[in-house]
């Protein structure tokens, strides 16, 4: 009853993912164990003459459930980032939304000595 | 309220925030630290540190896989040495450390966080602990609670939930049923019987599993959808927020709100599922011959 699709389509989600995972760190994603060991699974799973081949059905559920983690934590650490991620003002930043600076005192604040 | 124990307050998000759930679980068991909210501090590490490694990789020890960053082996927040038993898992979670830069974002890591909860396990509960804490989500069960107004959500919860009721009392042979009563619906004790008895069949590390992904989706009958490979991830999170899905469509998305909030529950919940596969699953490669 699971609508997945051909795995394929899968496959290369997941590779994308990978691929994004290890754009900052400028290596191939080939080298990845995650890589080898997902093409390694897909490989193994294919050679079947069964249609309704259940562990073929496993195997692409599992890397289906995979993709959308790897998906989500991207999503959703870019979401942190953009919305959450800028943290509190400091206190002249905060005085410069309303158009006031903060005061020049050359002694210092007279409690700080 | 369960809900706002995992946001990321101004705490920068707490590490294993399960801790936070065994408000209702005895604490006496152990010689642990007193109240639990000594034992939630002294559980959580920092919410983030610097990287402090270059490569990750995975070897395997006696108890099964471990994981290296440099040289050094990955140990969990009780100093236990972190193994796991089966290799996609480990793959996983080098994976997730291999992921992160400059800072390491622990909230993100879902697969440790429950491989470090089974190893650990900080709330000392046994299996029946876990299964009763799981079966607790029952009697509330969000798919079976349902709203009397407006007319077009019950539409549409009856479109949505209902085909999954079915299933879960078809493959079960159970009796379930919704209700619009505010005490919730009505289970009766036999098909209580028959889902313990079908959580008892899963190890402990499963069990971990199952619960974390219950208590995330508010409802049993979606979690063993997602085991039993009925639904997808995306279609148990889209089941789960059905009113909240609803009233986006009327009144608008907020993406700061509702888009953060849906990404952090796929994660979670596909980290759960994955992890419960992976822990209750026994591999073995048949060759087939080939047929000249």
């Amino acid at each position: 009853m699971v609508a997945l699709g051909p795995p394929a389509r899968t496959l290369r989600a997941l590779l994308r993912e990978l691929r994004h995972l290890n754009s900052v760190r400028g290596q191939p994603y080939q080298d990845m164990a995650a890589y080898r060991y997902l093409m390694e699974a897909f490989r193994a799973h294919r050679v079947t003459s069964e249609k309704l081949c259940r562990a073929q059905h496993e195997l692409h559920f599992q890397a289906a459930t995979y993709l959308c983690l790897l998906r989500s934590i991207r999503n959703h650490v870019a979401l942190h980032q953009e919305f959450h991620g800028k943290g509190e003002r400091s206190v002249e930043e905060a005085a410069g939304v309303v158009g006031l600076k903060l005061p020049h005192q050359p002694g210092g604040k007279g409690w700080e000595s | 309220m369960w809900r706002s124990c995992f946001r990321l307050g101004a705490s920068g998000g707490s590490f294993p925030c399960r801790p936070c759930l065994v408000s209702a679980a005895p604490v006496g068991s152990g010689d642990q630290a007193g109240p639990l909210s000594l034992l939630r501090r002294s559980y959580a590490p920092p919410a983030e540190r610097k990287k402090f490694y270059q490569n990750v990789s995975i070897t395997q020890g006696e108890g099964g896989y471990e994981i290296n960053l440099d040289h050094r082996k990955l140990k969990t927040p009780n100093a236990r040495l972190f193994t796991v038993p089966s290799k996609a898992l480990a793959v996983a979670v080098a994976t997730e450390w291999d992921s992160q830069q400059d800072t390491i974002k622990f909230y993100t890591m879902h697969l440790t966080t429950l491989c470090n909860t089974s190893l650990d396990n900080p709330s000392q509960r046994n299996k029946d602990q876990l299964i009763h804490a799981s079966m607790k989500f029952l009697d509330t069960d969000t798919i079976c609670y349902r709203v009397e107004e407006p007319e077009t959500l019950v539409e549409l919860q009856k479109n949505e939930w209902d085909p999954v009721i079915e299933w879960a009392e078809k493959r079960y042979d159970v009796k379930l049923g919704s209700s619009t009563n505010i005490m919730g619906p009505d289970i009766p004790a036999k098909t209580k019987e028959v889902f313990i008895s079908h959580l008892a069949s899963y190890n402990m590390w499963a069990l971990q599993g199952i619960e974390f992904v219950v208590t995330q989706l508010k409802s049993l009958i979606l979690s063993l959808g997602l085991i039993d490979r009925h639904l997808t991830v995306e279609k148990a999170v889209l089941l789960s927020r059905l009113e909240e899905e609803y009233q986006i469509q009327k009144w608008g998305n907020v993406e700061w709100a509702h888009d953060y909030e849906l990404h952090e529950l796929r994660a979670r919940t596909a980290a759960g599922t994955l992890f419960v596969h992976l822990c209750s699953e026994s591999s073995a490669v048949k060759h087939k011959l080939l047929q000249e």
